[in-house]
């Protein structure tokens, strides 16, 4: 366990910055990782782990700062050549070809056959044929797959990157094992996981990552949590106070929305809960923890394997958004990319809707369009001096665009995904009361947030999804950020789930 | 394995359908015997080479709108070169030519990153124009030899020329091909552009090797054309919506990294037989012209509706 | 391009060229006039070849008269485009479309005859977009398929008819051929049907989803709009647009052929793309169409002065396609 700090570092990543226009999405990252060592590279969502990682594989080129591999400073261009020095990574999406069988899959890779059976076997995978094709294999067996070619491939440092997220527990246990034998036999770790039970299982520092920046080293030791927690959060933003007196008391015997055992590939597991008019219900979880999922389900782009959803207590299933437009529930995605016409103008994207049915498809209702348009606009506050073109908005406005385009048609329930990512403080600042004043107004908002300080100021009540489960409940009073955090990490249960 | 079975059975159930519809063939015209064969797998020569290309670029994951145009600046330049050059150095010339044609639709796709749907179809003009250009109406020669080459038999009675042409012309280039880590590139980029590129796949080239391939094929498909008609033909004839057809009727999924060159050549079989027993039954050869378009486009319709339950999955 | 100051960068010309392509773009065809008269003096200005009158009226006219058909079916590109599609079929759809009705007139009266054209020509776009749109083949196979089908029914049909001659009506013919004070007649066909397109692009709510499946399909489905409505109507509109431009083709060319119309699918493609829409969809002009057609008109004219063959311009429309995505492809990724 204990590293050798005598002998020249395997990883060493210094002073990494990274930009993305106006957005810093690095400012300086530092991860060291010495011979034998296992360190956690943690961060809350945003903190840059993602783009780090791009950097680390060379996926992408950093603006500053140097990548050091065995001593050697890694240019490295491309994957492949991230891998040729020394560095292979395991993602949680695997990086096999799915239309190719297992042994070309190795092929491709150059990596020994016979190394690779080994390390197969050590991870528990029984009567695996090389001729399989990926495509035909589950999920799990492929992770331990990609994980059994790069470690065939004696890396250096290998990068492990949400790569029990979604395993079963025995594949989790044999993989920490087989990495820690890994490492104990001379290779370097970089290990990301949201899971804090498998770090201090098996690593030996952590490295915390907050707002692009490396803010700590810890040695892995019991109780590290709180103090990882706690460098995670860092000194907040101020992002004003909730306004007393505001709160709804719009409670009605009938939820809006009833979600009961929603089920749905592949993350999303028997969740259920009641939305009521009024209500602003927040939505807690890390990434990729099943809230795509739900929101999917509940806009009507993904059918539900199991479960059902009611509206004002009737059962309905949408085969279509508009079908879940119909009734109510309208969505505002977690990507503005993914809502937005780029190249149209503010008006044109607010009132889209409005033309939808095949009922509207004649002469536009210009008069109505207008006012209604002009009521959102000044609603939101949005900026319309470049509104020729919504894509020359600053983020923060295509936001308010997504938003307003069903204030404009009118909100009954509103499902947002994560509505303030990557925008500035003043617009978050606006969207938290407009949240609330639409509650007050007799709206049902479902609110997932990636920042959980923001569940106090806009929320009722949260739901904490972990590992696709509903995990808890908390009040919005009691919903301090140590305590979110801590739940949503699944350390710690403060209530049975309502 | 599994995997490798049903694959093989599709192109099983292929030949199968093959013989079935021989069979009917033979019941409808009791004369239809090695002859008729003969004269089927000569019929069939430009289409399975065009088909062949287009496999090729549908497996990496994009389609050549241009086969059709390629072919005829293949067969315009074999047929204006090759009296004056000769023969063996007018078949490498033109087969180069049509190399280098696949391979400037695949850098411009790999250099624009305009889709390979629009770059083709410019393409699809601007080849047809330069076959125009290089001769105006049908015309020039090709040495008898080549002529005669692709008819009759080939040492023994019952294996036609054509056949065999086809069957050793697409071996000798897929199979080293296939075998070879560019081959494996071609899958991979054409299964999962992202696994492959993190897997040390260099896209682009590859992108570009498989062009070359579909204008190596196209420059068959070209000469075959010459050989057929013995005459240059600056207009393309109807390959492109035929190859699409066979290539995913044998098996190859619109989309990529699927599928084989067997599949596909046998679906250009399936589909000229049609026209065979269509033409046998004494169907009006305009009527058969808008039967083998239906199939055509009913068989594209049905792929894609697959494919896309298997991507909604 | 001249006209524009030299002092803006790059990425500026091109949004506003993006923005306004109809004001470059008539400066483009005035520059391309003034090298025509270049090429051969007195051709567009009398004066100079020693008759009278300061502008050729009657070449004015002509190149008005043969841009007609071309942009009507540009605007089945245009509209499609919008969508990041593209009707393949339009023209066989024209030729169908003319040689139905001169067939048919003699049999069954002019009016039916045209009714049933534009039928057909309906009929075809509605397979289109069944097939684009609920079955979701891409629109440049299933266009290409249906055109060859077209085209097979209608060498069938052929026989059938082949006893009975043809008539072309009257009233195509005063369209296609008659002028009044020295402009087509053609006109009087044309601007309304300009204006009614125009409208529906800008109006119309469907005009409005057209613009909206080609920008972001997903967010249009993200607002409760259903696609494959929108592709149906769609395709069967432009079908009907190629049946309407078959017709005005006929009066003026006055000998169906089973090839009438197809030469034009291309050039239709053409000045779609040099008006300023996207064949990527999203963005799209049909005034920049009509004049990309006047400019297609004139580019022709000099290529026929020239003696340019019949390849060197197919080439050179292949080109043109190519190199104009490319560059507003380019121009997507700067700004």
């Amino acid at each position: 366990m204990l590293t050798d700090n005598t002998s020249q570092p395997l990883l060493d990543a210094a002073n990494v910055t990274k930009s993305f226009g106006a957005v810093h999405a690095l400012t300086n990252a530092s991860l060291r990782v010495g011979v034998g060592e296992i360190v956690a590279l943690m961060g809350a969502n945003g903190a840059g782990k993602s783009t780090f990682v791009k950097i680390l594989t060379g996926a992408l080129h950093p603006d500053g700062g140097e990548v050091i591999i065995k001593g050697k400073a890694a240019h490295v261009g491309s994957p492949a050549e991230a891998r040729a020095s020394g560095l292979v990574p395991v993602y949680q999406e695997p990086s096999l070809v799915p239309d190719l069988s297992v042994f070309d899959n190795l092929r491709l890779t150059d990596t020994p056959v016979e190394a690779f059976i080994d390390f197969v076997e050590k991870l528990g995978i029984e009567n695996l044929s090389l001729n399989a094709m990926i495509s035909a294999l589950p999920l799990a067996t492929l992770r331990i797959l990609d994980l059994a070619r790069a470690l065939a491939s004696k890396p250096d440092v290998l990068l492990l990157d949400e790569m029990t997220a979604a395993l079963p527990t025995d594949l989790v246990e044999r993989v920490l094992s087989v990495v820690r034998e890994a490492a104990d036999a001379g290779c370097g770790v970089v290990y990301i996981s949201h899971r804090f039970a498998e770090i201090s299982a098996i690593c030996d520092t952590a490295t915390v990552l907050r707002d692009g920046k490396t803010v700590g080293e810890l040695k892995i030791e019991p109780g590290v949590e709180d103090r990882v927690v706690e460098l995670m959060l860092g000194a907040k933003i101020d992002l004003g106070q909730r306004e007393v007196g505001k709160e709804s008391r719009i409670r009605t015997v009938t939820p809006r929305l009833s979600v009961n055992g929603i089920t749905a590939a592949p993350k999303l597991k028997d969740v259920s809960f009641d939305l009521y008019p009024g209500e602003v219900l927040g939505v807690v979880a890390l990434e990729g923890q099943g809230q795509d999922e739900l929101f999917e389900v509940l806009a009507g782009f993904e059918k539900p394997s199991d479960g059902s959803i009611e509206v004002d207590g009737e059962p309905v299933t949408f085969s279509h958004p508009a079908d879940a437009i119909a009734k109510g529930l309208t969505l505002v995605p977690g990507d503005r990319a993914d809502a937005l016409m780029a190249e149209r103008s503010v008006r044109e994207n607010i009132a889209l809707p409005f033309s939808a049915s095949i009922r509207n498809w004649g002469p536009l209702r210009q008069r109505h369009e207008k006012s209604r348009v002009a009521h959102a606009i000044e609603r939101l506050q949005i900026d319309t001096r470049a509104q020729g073109e919504v894509q020359r908005l600053s983020g923060g406005n295509q936001q308010k665009v997504t938003i307003g385009r069903w204030l404009a048609k009118g909100v009954e329930t509103l499902l947002l995904f994560d509505p303030t990512r990557g925008i500035d403080v003043r617009t978050k600042r606006q969207i938290y009361p407009l949240v609330r004043e639409l509650a007050e107004q007799g709206a049902a908002v479902l609110f997932y947030t990636s920042e959980l300080e923001e569940v106090p100021l806009a929320c009722d009540r949260a739901v904490v999804i972990f590992n696709g489960h509903v995990v808890d409940v908390i009040d919005a009073s009691k919903a301090d950020e140590q305590t979110l955090m801590r739940a949503a990490y699944g350390l710690s249960k403060t209530e049975s789930a309502a | 394995m599994t995997a490798l079975v049903s694959r093989n059975a599709w192109s099983l159930g292929l030949i199968g359908l093959l013989l079935v519809l021989v069979a009917m063939t033979k019941i409808i015209q009791p004369d239809f015997g090695l002859s008729g064969l003969e004269s089927l797998s000569r019929a069939a020569l430009p289409f399975a080479f065009a088909t062949a290309g287009m496999a090729v670029v549908v497996i990496v994951g994009g389609i050549d709108l241009s086969v059709a145009s390629m072919m005829a600046v293949c067969s315009v330049t074999a047929a204006v070169l090759m009296p004056s050059l000769g023969g063996v150095a007018g078949v490498l010339l033109v087969l180069a030519i049509g190399a280098a044609m696949g391979a400037i639709n695949g850098a411009l796709i790999v250099l624009t990153r305009v889709p390979d749907i629009v770059v083709t179809l410019a393409m699809l003009f601007v080849w047809e124009g330069t076959a125009l250009l290089i001769l105006e109406t049908p015309g020039g020669g090709v040495p008898g030899w080549l002529r005669q080459g692709i008819g009759g038999y080939f040492v023994i009675p019952g294996l036609p020329k054509a056949l065999l042409l086809i069957a050793v012309i697409v071996a000798v280039i897929w199979i080293p091909l296939r075998r070879s880590k560019s081959g494996l590139a071609i899958y991979a980029t054409g299964s999962h552009e992202n696994a492959a590129f993190r897997s040390g796949v260099v896209v682009g080239r590859t992108r570009v090797l498989a062009y070359g391939i579909c204008g190596l094929f196209c420059a068959f498909g070209g000469l075959s054309l010459v050989s057929l008609t013995g005459i240059g033909e600056p207009v393309p004839g109807p390959y492109l919506l035929a190859s699409v057809a066979a290539v995913v009727l044998g098996g190859v999924v619109l989309g990529g990294g699927r599928g084989g060159l067997l599949g596909p050549i046998i679906a250009v079989f399936v589909l000229r037989i049609i026209r065979t027993i269509l033409t046998l039954a004494g169907v009006d050869p305009n009527v058969t012209t808008i039967v083998e378009g239906t199939v055509m486009v009913a068989v594209v319709m049905l792929a894609t509706v697959v494919t896309y339950r298997r991507v909604r999955v | 391009m001249s006209m524009v100051s030299e002092e803006r960068n790059p990425v500026q010309l091109g949004r506003y060229l993006r923005d306004n392509p109809v004001v470059p773009l008539i400066a483009l065809l005035f520059f391309l006039i003034a090298v025509l008269e270049f090429m051969k003096p007195g051709m567009i200005i009398p004066l100079r070849g020693g008759r009278d009158g300061l502008v050729s009226i009657f070449w004015v006219g002509n190149l008005i008269k043969f841009a007609i058909p071309l942009a009507m079916l540009a605007a089945c590109q245009v509209l499609t485009m919008l969508t990041a599609g593209i009707d393949l079929s339009a023209g066989v759809v024209a030729t169908v479309s003319a040689f139905v009705c001169a067939t048919l007139s003699p049999l069954i009266g002019i009016q039916l005859a045209m009714l049933i054209a534009l039928g057909a020509g309906g009929m075809v776009g509605l397979v289109n977009g069944v097939g684009s749109g609920v079955v979701r083949v891409h629109p440049l196979i299933m266009t290409l398929g249906t055109g060859l089908i077209a085209t097979g029914c209608l060498q069938v049909y052929q026989r059938f008819v082949i006893s009975t001659g043809t008539e072309i009506p009257q009233m195509l013919v005063w369209l296609g051929t008659g002028r009044t004070l020295g402009l087509p007649n053609g006109l009087f066909l044309f601007v309304p049907f300009a204006l009614v397109i125009l409208w529906i692009m800008r109006f119309s709510g469907f005009g409005r989803l057209l613009f909206a499946l080609g920008s972001n399909e997903n967010a249009a489905s993200l607002s409760g709009v259903r696609s494959w409505q929108v592709l149906v109507a769609l395709y069967t509109l432009s079908g009907l647009i190629a049946a309407l431009a078959g017709l005005l083709y006929l009066g003026m060319i006055r000998a169906p052929s089973l090839s009438l119309a197809n030469p034009l699918l291309l050039p239709s493609v053409a000045a779609a793309v040099i008006g300023g829409t996207s064949i990527f969809g999203g963005r799209g002009s049909f005034a920049g169409a009509i004049v990309g057609a006047l400019i297609l008109r004139v580019i022709d004219t000099m290529l026929t002065l020239l003696q340019m063959p019949q390849g060197a311009r197919i080439l050179i429309f292949g080109l043109i396609i190519l190199t104009v995505t490319g560059i507003y492809e380019r121009i997507i990724r700067q700004g």
